[in-house]
């Protein structure tokens, strides 16, 4: 029987350390100095807010969210175990009254909420920048992209949880993890287009390939939600549109649900495997 | 109160502890003994359930592989390399660790380990500043403050000088007097012959004999325990493989390391790391 009572001590912890962590403080800043510049930009680039401000300035910041969210939680979830395992403080917690799922589920839960600080501040800096210029008509819009580069930020996460569970030291973790978020940024699209090309892939498979990606599944789902089609993708986008039409997006996020449960699962079964060593 | 049943321990080819079997009733102190590498640290962790085992380990009612975590609410675990989480204080460490035990860190019997083993003074510094000794006293202090009736120990006084040695070893013996299960690992013939009823001598993973303390010099080797210590951390590792590759055999202790010798060749480690340009500080003979 999992005691959330542990849950919650081990999570109100592994915040205290987030904020204590310095990499963890350099990605937020980075985050929010990031964010905060490409709004402005765009809003620059049209003159003034309104019905384009969010809309325009949400398609910038998906291509920052797929490059910073990723790493992000790869690298921190890459660092939850392992990194406690080469400390050796992983071992005399399990050696307290607590089950490894309590520990599991409250480090993953407390580095998400930082993520989560973090997206929310990047975002949240940015949307008040807009609104301040004066548009905020696709508010509606611009808080579904924070949530779904919140569901992004938990799916990587749980992928480093992965690699973490299955690494003895944190250098180790970490350099798997940095080159899995190459592979996923690199597959994201000139892999696919290099892969296509290769194969002669019709679109479905093309479209099928791209959603062993979670990154192009998060693009997919954000820029649905915030231009209503997927034109901008090319034959492929229209493809899924037509193909699947408003069961798309339930697809896509259940897709990037799979992503977070699946690995996390699979951390634990390795986790329990190997125990504190 | 502990039933052991062919437990067997394997990483990979190496078998560290092969089918070792033995009771521990309520109250007994038993000491764990043999060489460094025996399978006395993996043999303790298999009784705490934080690792995979073949076998049966019970704790009282509960098998420590399927109910790990209500077998693990009788017991206290102080291990051999302290680690803690250097940036909390000892104030949010004690905090930290009463409520994962369901208890609090003020518990009036907390207080007064805090205050017997001196660390009232240092409530508010970060565990990362803390001696090795303190470490260790700390983690006593956890390991008590939910008044569990077990007590495992890896190796307790590792880390102490002569003088916390002996107030730890009194502080032990006061927990058995007052009908604490003690279980503990050690390679010092007079911890053992203070503090255990009964010796188990692990050798290469195996349980070649549970005996008592008296009959233990009939399993020990005339081996001496050489204890080096170095005034930095990086050198500790090169002892290590400058030693164990002239087939000391050697372990890492805190800032320094354990050596056996034979007792007439005290002098050859300390000689060697010389040559090797590794400069050492102090040692002491156990």
């Amino acid at each position: 029987m999992v005691d959330m009572s542990n849950i919650l001590t081990l999570t109100q912890k592994e915040l205290n350390d987030a904020r204590r962590n310095r990499w963890f403080l350099l990605y937020t800043l980075a985050f929010a100095g990031l964010t905060l510049a490409l709004a402005w930009l765009a809003l620059s680039g049209i003159g003034a807010g309104g019905l384009a401000g969010f809309g325009r300035t949400g398609a910038s910041l998906i291509n920052l969210v797929l490059l910073i969210v990723p790493l992000m939680g790869l690298t921190l979830g890459a660092l939850s175990l392992a990194g406690e395992r080469e400390q050796g403080t992983l071992l005399y917690l399990l050696t307290q009254p607590i089950a490894q799922s309590e520990l599991l589920l409250g480090k993953y839960l407390g580095l998400a909420l930082a993520m989560l600080v973090t997206i929310v501040l990047g975002f949240g800096l940015s949307g008040l920048l807009i609104a301040w210029q004066g548009g905020s008509t696709q508010s509606g819009d611009f808080l579904a992209l924070v949530l779904m580069a919140f569901a992004l930020a938990l799916a990587s996460l749980s992928l480093g949880f992965l690699i973490s569970a299955a690494s003895r030291k944190s250098a180790t973790a970490v350099g798997l993890a940095l080159f899995l978020w190459l592979l996923l940024v690199f597959f994201g699209d000139l892999g696919l287009m290099g892969t296509a090309i290769v194969l002669r892939l019709d679109i479905g498979r093309l479209f099928t390939l791209a959603l062993i990606n979670p990154l192009q599944i998060f693009k997919m789902a954000a820029i649905l939600v915030i231009r209503g089609n997927l034109e901008v993708l090319g034959p492929a986008g229209v493809y899924a549109v037509r193909t699947y039409g408003d069961k798309l997006l339930p697809m896509l996020l259940a897709l990037l649900t799979v992503w977070t449960v699946l690995p996390l699962a699979l951390a634990y079964w390795i986790f329990r495997k190997k125990g504190a060593l | 109160m502990i039933e052991v049943r062919d437990l067997t321990k394997r990483f990979g080819k190496v078998t560290a502890v092969d089918n070792i079997s033995f009771d521990i009733g309520t109250g007994e102190s038993v000491a764990l003994w043999g060489k460094n590498g025996a399978g006395k640290t993996t043999a303790l962790r298999c009784l705490l359930g934080v690792v995979p085992y073949e076998g049966l380990v019970r704790l009282g009612d509960f098998d420590t592989s399927r109910q790990g975590k209500a077998a693990r609410r009788m017991l206290g675990f102080v291990p051999q390399e302290i680690s803690f989480h250097d940036s909390l204080s000892v104030e949010e460490t004690l905090y930290f660790y009463s409520r994962l035990k369901k208890t609090t860190a003020y518990a009036e019997h907390a207080v007064a380990l805090l205050e017997q083993l001196g660390l009232v003074a240092h409530v508010q510094k970060k565990v990362g500043d803390l001696s090795g000794g303190m470490k260790q006293r700390l983690a006593l202090v956890i390991a008590l403050m939910a008044d569990p009736p077990v007590i495992i120990l890896d190796e307790p006084t590792a880390n102490l000088d002569v003088t916390a040695r002996e107030g730890f070893l009194a502080l032990l013996m006061t927990l058995k007097q007052e009908g604490k299960t003690l279980v503990f690992s050690s390679h010092r013939l007079e911890e053992v012959a203070a503090l255990a009823d009964r010796v188990l001598v692990i050798e290469s993973g195996q349980l070649i004999a549970d005996c008592k303390p008296a009959e233990l010099g009939d399993y020990t080797e005339s081996l001496t325990m050489l204890k080096l210590h170095f005034s930095n951390d990086e050198w500790v590792l090169p002892a290590l493989e400058t030693l164990s590759g002239h087939g000391y055999s050697v372990s890492k202790n805190g800032t320094g390391i354990w050596v056996q010798v034979v007792p007439l060749e005290k002098a050859k480690p300390i000689s060697l790391l010389a040559s090797a340009g590794i400069p050492v500080d102090d040692f002491q003979i156990d």
